[in-house]
């Protein structure tokens, strides 16, 4: 057997210190990760993958925590990826999402790996979603992530779990927010947490005011089904299984309330989660999700393989003579570029 | 293409209740380009490793006030090396008298930092060590 085929074997008998140094391998996108990933890939696809997002101090890890209890207590296992910000300034980060998350301490059913951004935007690192193959192929029945508390274009971690839970907290914005935000867009399930806090309930009340807007008498479309639409290759191969998904009726967010430091509440949330994924796999919605999923990443890795090829070429002496003659105004950026493409292609 | 970082855990073992300096000291790495995993107070050995270990750092900074260093820092230890983990480094901070600091080096202690030990001293040495060869 190759050298990445026993460390595969080994995340896959268990191995938790494999699995934790394959990580950073993939982390640091070192390329001993990538053989690893190849031999891990069939046995992906089986774990419930929820996403976790909202504002900064909302009570994500909090929550996570307690999602983690309860599963656990349900004889589950848990893989946990908290994802935060890298700081621009230093490259440095300072992840303290476990803080939050010591109850889970000493349980080997339950895995927590700290993620820094590094750069990315989007509430996600370029990376979390290989961390979260591993730790499905690893064999945790639910994986959680948690993205940086953005608040706003949480679109990544949509398109990356099956079921994406918005938590807010009372007092921190208005409906207008709400709208900007997109948070109606992205959750399967609405989450305000800190309801010991006054405004809670008024917090309920507005997302539900506004998920009636948007949907004037019947389901608004929501950001999957319109994504849908936007992967036409992998929506034909999918509606060769389910002819047509807009004749099942689309799952409705609920809004729920929980105090995360005491659990109250947490319990109607984690049946929301389930009966979401549920909903997913009985709709057959869930193929869609993957084949959507799918067609973006492979057209992604694409990208970036023909775009580390491309560069090479045409990067390298007549890059830096075209930045000379862009200094003295000789020529624009837009012909510049025009060129060295030109001359790239020519040259391969 | 992302370099390596360095993943620094910094933990405070056993009961008093006083995190100012490790969070300090948590910033200031982070301000030299590390990745600081911070779990908080009151961590027992165990949890220490177990985040060690999941979170595979270069590096433990321990933030010990409490006088019970001379028992918590071998227990560390031992659980380290029962892991596999005798490569990660382990840094020692908070209030250490002097008579204790060649024993703890001795035991593997990489070095101890006194309550008024310089941030900046801290990031460097810590990033030299972080980054030698026996640190993967
Ligand atoms: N009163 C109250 N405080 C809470 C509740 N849930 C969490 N908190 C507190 O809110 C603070 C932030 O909680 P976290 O769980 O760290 O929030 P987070 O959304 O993960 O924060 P980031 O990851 O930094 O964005 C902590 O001090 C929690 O103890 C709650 O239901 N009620
Ligand atoms: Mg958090």
């Amino acid at each position: 057997m190759t050298d990445a085929g026993r460390t595969a074997e080994a995340i896959l008998a268990g191995d938790r210190r494999t699995l934790a140094r394959v990580i950073t391998w993939i982390e640091n996108q070192e390329p001993a990760s990538r053989p690893v990933l190849s031999a891990l890939y069939a046995h992906t696809g089986r774990a419930h993958l929820v996403g976790v997002t909202g504002s900064p101090g909302s009570g994500k890890s909090t929550l996570v925590n307690e999602f983690a209890k309860l599963i656990r207590l349900r004889g589950g296992t848990v893989g946990i990826v908290a994802v935060d910000p890298t700081s621009p300034f230093s490259g440095g980060a300072v992840l303290g999402d476990r803080i939050r998350m010591r109850d889970l301490a000493g349980d080997a059913g339950v895995f927590i790996r700290s993620m820094a951004s590094r750069g990315s935007l989007g509430g996600l690192a370029r990376t979390t979603g290989e961390v979260i193959k591993v730790l499905d192929a690893a064999g945790f029945g639910t994986v959680i992530v948690e993205t940086v508390g953005a608040g706003q274009s949480e679109v990544e971690i949509a398109r990356t779990a099956h079921t994406t839970v918005v938590v807010q907290a009372p007092g921190m914005g208005d409906d207008i927010q709400v709208i900007k935000a997109g948070i109606l867009e992205v959750a399967d399930v609405l989450v305000v947490n800190k309801a010991d806090r006054p405004g809670a309930d008024s917090a309920v009340k507005a997302l539900q005011m506004m998920q009636r807007l948007g949907r004037d008498g019947r389901p608004a479309m929501s950001l999957h089904r319109r994504w849908y639409d936007s992967q036409p290759r992998a929506m034909e191969w999918a509606q060769a299984l389910l002819p047509d998904l807009n004749s099942v009726d689309e799952w409705e967010p609920p809004v729920l309330q929980t105090v995360a430091i005491s659990g109250e509440g947490v319990e109607e949330v984690l049946d929301a989660i389930r009966s979401h994924w549920d909903y997913l796999q009985r709709s057959g919605e869930l193929k869609f999700r993957e084949a959507a999923r799918i067609e973006r990443e492979l057209d992604l890795l694409l990208r970036e393989k023909l775009m580390a090829k491309l560069l090479n070429r045409t990067r390298g002496g007549e890059f830096e003579s075209m930045l000379g003659r862009l200094l003295e105004r000789e020529i624009d950026p837009y012909t510049a570029a025009e060129l060295l493409v030109h001359r790239g292609a020519d040259c391969g | 293409m992302d370099e390596k970082r360095i993943r620094v855990l910094v933990a405070k073992p056993g009961l008093d209740g006083h995190d100012r300096g490790a969070k300090v000291v948590a910033r200031a790495l982070r301000d030299a380009g590390m990745e600081v995993i911070y779990t908080g107070l009151r961590q027992t050995p165990e949890m220490i490793v177990e985040a060690a270990l999941q979170e595979d750092v270069d590096v433990v900074g321990l933030s010990i006030l409490s006088g019970a260093h001379m028992a918590l820092v071998p227990r560390i230890l031992e659980l380290l090396s029962n892991q596999g983990l005798e490569n990660v480094r382990v840094f020692l901070g908070g209030i250490i008298p002097e008579e204790d600091v060649p024993l703890l080096k001795q035991m593997g202690v990489v070095e101890v930092f006194g309550p008024g030990a310089n941030t900046q001293t801290i990031a460097q040495v810590i990033r030299h060590v972080g980054h030698s060869p026996e640190a993967s």
